[in-house]
């Protein structure tokens, strides 16, 4: 497996790509910053798996949260909620 | 499948299903036997799997704990198999309110929580519950008052999850069994929550 680059509350940015694929990164929260919530262990790529590789070295996946209100600069509501969502390391930058 | 006797020719998918199914029976690969043992454990997978996990969780303090920390290994002790790391337990408390999406597919705890209902599926579901999951509450007869913190689950990836709810006032002192029947489906995914009994 990769090694783990990041741990539970990390300021982390997801990357602004727009690769062809089978990809697990919603589209929603591409470009947003969030915080780690906990890594969730590694997994093989599913990028990876979708065109019948190994998808190795496994993935770290983790849980990121982020604000609503800056996911969606328009949210009415409990300014502290918030959305997390999974993503692998590989889609994650450091801030 | 129709049950109104009227015939209908197979659609695209269900085409390409039937198709697929007996290429592998043919092939050796699985057989018509395996197939039906695999719907018929699908259909004995029930949400009152997941409500004993939840009555268990209410009324044994360390079990909970077990079950927040890691929710597969918990659920092993009440003889429910799910593979390892996989399952997450978020805990409504009255500070904070879960729920669970899946915006890439239909994720879902299907080992505790069986089938999802198709509104779960729906694009409609989906895409508001991350934009607008107040406003989607509202629409399952949820209100969650305006001081308490709604966090949406995006289930996209490997992990699944199961939103624990809170045990309602005036169940001091249930059995376990009593206390299941009061924990639905809905309560589970997170656009309900069990009621107190009347």
């Amino acid at each position: 497996m990769a090694d783990a680059r990041f741990r539970p509350g990390d300021r982390v940015r997801v990357m602004q790509a727009y690769p062809l694929g089978h990809i697990r990164t919603p589209y929603y929260i591409r470009g947003c910053t969030g915080t780690v919530e906990r890594l969730c262990g590694a997994f093989p790529n599913p990028e990876e798996l979708a065109q019948m590789r190994d998808g190795l070295p496994a993935q770290p996946l983790y849980r990121v949260r982020f604000l609503q209100k800056e996911v969606w600069p328009d949210y009415r509501g409990n300014p502290a909620d918030v959305v997390e969502v999974e993503i692998y390391q590989h889609w994650l930058e450091k801030t | 499948m129709s049950e109104q006797g009227k015939y209908r020719p197979l659609t695209y998918f269900q085409l390409m299903e039937v198709t697929l199914r007996e290429l592998l029976v043919e092939k050796g690969i699985v057989t018509e036997e395996q197939i039906q043992a695999e719907i018929d454990e699908m259909r004995a997978r029930t949400p009152e799997r997941g409500a004993r996990v939840v009555a268990r969780a209410w009324v044994d303090p360390e079990f909970r704990k077990r079950l927040l920390a890691n929710g597969s290994k918990a659920c092993e002790e009440l003889g429910l198999e799910i593979p390892a790391l996989k399952l997450v337990v978020v805990e409504n408390t009255p500070q904070v309110h879960n729920a669970i999406v899946c915006t890439l597919c239909s994720c879902y705890p299907r080992v505790l929580l069986g089938i999802p209902p198709d509104w779960y599926k729906s694009r409609n579901y989906r895409s508001r519950m991350v934009r607008e999951p107040r406003v989607v509450l509202e629409e399952f007869g949820l209100k969650i008052p305006e001081n308490v913190q709604i966090r949406v689950h995006d289930s996209t990836a490997d992990m699944r999850y199961m939103v624990l709810p809170l045990r309602p006032a005036g169940t001091d002192g249930w059995p376990e069994e009593r206390l299941a029947a009061l924990v639905n489906r809905d309560s589970m995914i997170g656009v309900a929550v069990p009621k107190s009994p009347t």
